[in-house]
């Protein structure tokens, strides 16, 4: 009993997580209609900020700062000097731009960094853990990472029902050159977008850090389940990519859980570890499939 | 057209690599990138301090070394192999840190009559049956290193135990290795993936276990995270914890500060092994690199004192045998202390037992507690038929 | 069109005297980095056939690539190990194997490619690369042949008994079937059959109304693209006599969109072109730093950006 619901938390945590990065692509994508395939670097890039400044300053609040503030700075540099003129594309031009993104950045945090991973520390205050059940310590900072990303949802979906630039974005993902016409300039709108993208995905990188080790291709493992959530959730949908970021961390977490064990009933230790953990990733893209042959726009598409 | 230019310019560039002195050259195939990549940075780096106090030679004889990374890929380690073989005639090879890229490369380099001298992975394929003369080990049979961990257990009087360890060959034998000599009971037994650096669902099935203590085996970046996530989960301080030395060496240790205290391990070497080699060893890999040397530079250190030995024997041209007299006689100091070469050509050797400790000035480092194992030789050297 | 056949003229030259340059520098490496070049070359236009001239854009197709290449792997594993897999032997035969190399590849095309079909644009990229992915992680599962590690050959294919164990002779083996690929492709796309992908990549609707069953073309499309892709995969194991669940791995499927982009996508050999500069590049690169890659990334945004129909449109629309 207490396995399963400490499993659910850690399938909970990693899909909220996998939220803050999802958010920022649906939107990239959904409005801008780029295939960003360097929002994985980003959220390295992001890790990595967090992480020296941890390392120089000891303050978590320092890390986090310097961490939004790059990866959003850096998210308007991208745009303003390459997607921009990507806009026009098709997503053939898209995809290869942003692999050779991808390329440097990873060939950059080499040289500059190096390649061993880096060591990030959580806050101290966090270090700690919550009795969630009687025998059931749960690391505090998951918990916190947890409530990030659902503070996170709900400032997002604020943004989108109850402001303006809510209101722009989502007119510019069903209508652009009406936006356009209306008088508002989409260039802005594209600029304010993809950064506010970058800042989370950067968000998620320094957030996750201390759990995981900060390293050069961190972003590559991430960033194909993140097109997965964005895909189940539906393109441009904030409450899709939240849907489906818990659908794909729990299945992911669950199944890595529980396949094995299922599985050493027939197999082998470590035939049915192999297995179990590639069946649960397995499980991750037949969902996908699935939800794609029933519903080809995903769960919770913006109407037309 | 252009492809035609680049064409020239690669002839040009080739004719310019033509070899002019009789030098020997060793390929050292390695992982420097992926969270296993700074296990081969310092082999590298403790490989080329040997070279370099030399003078640019090992055992006398003029070396040049070729150096390129595996990305953890075995597809990419044998190519490497099989371009150095076919365009810069390589013969002897070094480096690989990863067992599933070594039993790629290393048949690859058999077959072709060359010499592979493995400076940290040792598959028990080539210890047994599979032995072969031209294949030989500097560091340690990777069951031997688990063994070890095994008779710590023991020590300490652990019964009811879970193991974790990733899914590839040096996995494998590092269970293997475990339960050779552990004699209590194997509650559980999970495997991870080599990638994976979230352990929280393998960390929630040890917690419903409720072992006396958890043996884990993960390398590199991937050790660094585990330990980190124990300390979060809490388990740290109920579940004590026995490594091998992959599992807690200096980098790991540095990076994970305090989650470190309390971890038992063991070891072949540690940076306070009291002996004039390894002295000399530490002040001069410090001062060239400026950080502690890991385990995996003492590795890359002997492997090539104990390839200068060979060559020692064997001089430029490289003769085999020549070369395999002169290295099983292993007449050179090392960093680790005592060594000699098993009849199937990997270590017999002592190993000791480490565990971080927290200086005056609040550092967390290594430090070495007495032996564990004496001269200890690893289990498969009966089965291989070499004298 | 005179001066675009001396371009064309131009490549084949290179690749047909490239063995005897070699020879002449002494370096035997070359022609097994061409011979690379030749399959995957052949890998991207069986791509370009979906991507470039039918307008989809497929993130998977380093499935069928792995799929032919582990057929041959497997088939020699049980030919070697005695056992049998649903009453299959194993077979060191090329011309047994290959041919059951390209079936399968081209059975699994086939059922993924009706269940992809019913998508469009990103979400047709999406499942394509979430089979893909599905395939890589079985064979990852597969610890029998190897899983992660992959599995090693113990020998090549031989060919009507025939062992080619000279590294020229299999470079131009490899190359002729390039070439027969090349040709053949290029019957089909200035057929009818191209004419319909090529005028239902411009409007489907248009075309769907004039009649065409849209649909049929699209799947044949995908089916012999994967076929294809399924004899590279074939040819690549044989190479290197080692297969590893990367050769399905999603980075590849992009590096084969990538080769398609920088030679130039909707062109004969515009692929071909991209294999060999994706290839010469990355490994001159990779020779002259560790750091490669922040030479290459910055080369790749720039071709996407100033030359995003790929250098052979370029070179052909310089020489004509």
């Amino acid at each position: 009993m207490i396995l399963v619901v400490e499993q659910i938390l850690n399938g909970a945590q990693f899909g909220l997580t996998l939220f803050l990065l999802a958010a920022g692509l649906t939107l990239i994508f959904g409005i801008m209609g780029v295939v960003h395939l360097a929002h994985g670097s980003l959220y390295m890039l992001g890790a990595y900020a967090g992480a020296m400044v941890m390392t120089m300053t000891s303050s978590f609040l320092l890390a986090i700062l310097a961490a939004l503030s790059f990866s959003f700075i850096l998210g308007l540099a991208i745009e303003y000097l390459m997607m921009r003129r990507l806009c026009a594309r098709d997503h053939l031009v898209h995809v290869l731009a942003t692999f050779g993104l991808v390329l440097f950045f990873n060939g950059l945090v080499a040289f500059g960094v190096g390649r061993a991973p880096v060591f990030m520390n959580g806050p101290q205050e966090l270090n700690g853990f919550v009795l969630i059940m009687q025998d059931l310590p749960y690391p505090l900072y998951r918990l916190v990472v947890m409530g990030v990303g659902l503070v996170v949802a709900l400032l997002l979906w604020w943004m989108m029902a109850h402001t303006r630039l809510g209101m722009l974005i989502r007119a510019g993902s069903l209508q652009r050159e009406m936006v356009a016409a209306l008088g508002v300039n989409i260039d802005q709108l594209f600029l304010i977008v993809f950064a506010l993208g970058a800042l989370l995905a950067g968000l998620a990188g320094v957030m996750i850090g201390p759990i995981r080790s900060v390293q050069i291709g961190m972003g590559e493992q991430v960033l194909i389940l993140t097109f997965v959530v964005i895909v189940v959730g539906g393109i441009g949908s904030i409450r899709g990519a939240f849907i489906g970021a818990l659908l794909v961390g729990m299945s992911d977490t669950l199944g890595r859980a529980f396949a094995p064990s299922l599985l050493k009933l027939w197999l082998s230790h470590s035939q049915a570890d192999a297995m179990g953990s590639a069946l649960s990733s397995i499980l991750v893209y037949v969902v996908m499939a699935i939800v794609l042959i029933v519903r080809p726009r995903g769960l919770c598409p913006i109407e037309e | 057209m252009r492809f035609k230019t680049l064409l020239m310019a690669g002839a040009a560039l080739a004719a310019f690599s033509a070899p002019s002195f009789a030098e020997v050259k060793i390929g050292f195939i390695t992982t420097l990138s992926t969270p296993g990549g700074y296990l081969g940075e310092d082999a590298r780096d403790g490989f080329l301090l040997a070279v370099e106090e030399e003078g640019g030679k090992l055992g006398g004889v003029p070396v040049k070394v070729l150096v390129e990374d595996d990305q953890l890929k075995p597809a990419n380690g044998k190519q490497i192999a099989e371009k150095w073989l076919e365009s810069e005639k390589v013969k002897l090879f070094t480096g690989v840190i990863f067992s599933n890229v070594a039993l790629a490369v290393a048949p690859t380099i058999l077959e072709a009559g060359g010499i592979y001298v493995s400076p940290n992975a040792g598959p028990s394929q080539y210890a047994g049956k599979g032995c072969d003369k031209n294949y030989y080990v500097t560091s340690w049979q990777n069951d031997t290193l688990h063994e070890s961990a095994g008779a710590l257990a023991n020590k300490l009087g652990y019964k009811r135990m879970v193991l974790l360890a990733p899914n590839y060959p040096a996995g494998k034998d590092a269970l293997t290795g475990f339960k050779r000599m552990f004699r209590g009971e194997v509650v559980e037994e999970m495997y991870t993936n080599l990638d994976q650096t979230d352990f929280a669902a393998e960390i929630a099935r040890v917690r419903a276990a409720k072992p006396d203590a958890v043996f884990q085996f993960h390398p590199g970046g991937q050790g660094i995270a585990f330990l980190k996530q124990w300390a979060q989960s809490g388990l740290k301080d109920q579940i004590p914890m026995v490594v091998a030395s992959p599992s807690l060496e200096q980098k790991i240790v540095a990076s994970v500060g305090d989650a470190a205290l309390g971890i038992k391990g063991t070891s072949h070497w540690n940076g306070d092994l009291d002996n004039e080699t390894n002295k000399a060893f530490v002040k001069a890999f410090v001062s060239k690199y400026h950080r502690e040397p890991t385990v995996y530079a003492s590795q890359g250190y002997d492997d090539a004192k104990l390839i200068g030995a060979g060559l020692k024997g064997a001089g430029e041209t490289l003769d085999n045998e020549a070369f395999r007299k002169a290295m099983l006689k292993a007449d050179v100091k090392l960093t680790r202390g005592s060594f000699a070469f098993n009849n199937n050509q990997h270590p017999i050797e002592d190993w000791y037992e480490i565990g971080a400790v927290k200086d005056a000035d609040g550092k967390v480092s290594l430090h070495s507690f007495g032996k564990v194992l004496e001269h200890q030789a690893d289990a498969y050297a009966s089965a291989c038929e070499l004298k | 069109m005179k001066r675009e056949g001396w371009g064309t003229c131009l490549v084949w030259g290179c690749f047909i005297l490239l063995p005897f340059i070699a020879q002449a520098m002494g370096s035997m490496y070359i022609v097994t980095l061409a011979t690379r070049i030749a399959i995957l070359a052949m890998v991207a236009l069986s791509l370009d056939l979906l991507v470039g001239w039918s307008g989809l854009v497929s993130f998977g197709h380093a499935a069928y690539f792995g799929l032919g290449g582990y057929v041959v792997a497997i088939s020699s594993f049980h030919e070697q190990d005695g056992t049998t897999l649903f009453g299959f032997a194993g077979s060191h035969e090329a011309l047994i194997v290959w041919p059951l190399a390209i079936l399968v590849s081209a059975i699994f095309a086939s059922v993924i490619g009706v269940l992809s079909l019913r998508t469009r644009g990103v979400y047709f990229i999406m499942i394509t690369l979430a089979f893909a992915q599905m395939l890589y992680y079985f064979f990852v599962a597969l610890k029998i042949y190897g899983g992660d590690d992959g599995l090693a050959l113990p020998a090549r294919n031989v060919i009507a008994g025939y062992k080619i164990t000279d590294a020229r002779l299999y470079y131009f083996l490899c190359l002729g079937l390039l070439a027969c690929v090349w040709w053949g492709l290029g019957r089909v796309v200035h057929a009818r059959f191209g004419y319909v992908l090529r005028g239902a990549k411009i409007s489907e609707r248009r075309m769907k109304a004039l009649g065409f069953d849209v649909n049929l073309y699209h799947l044949t499309a995908f089916v012999i693209s994967g076929a294809l892709a399924g004899l590279g995969g074939a040819l690549w194991v044989n190479l290197d006599r080692f297969v590893a669940p990367d050769m399905l791995s999603w980075t590849r499927s992009g590096n084969f969109l990538v080769m398609i982009i920088l030679g130039g996508s909707g062109t004969l050999l515009g692929p071909v072109v991209g294999a060999a500069l994706y290839i010469i590049l990355e490994t001159k690169l990779a020779a002259l730093s560790d750091y490669w890659q922040i030479v290459f990334g910055p080369l790749v945004i720039a071709v996407a950006l100033f030359l995003p129909r790929g250098l052979w449109a370029y070179v052909r629309e310089r020489l004509s």
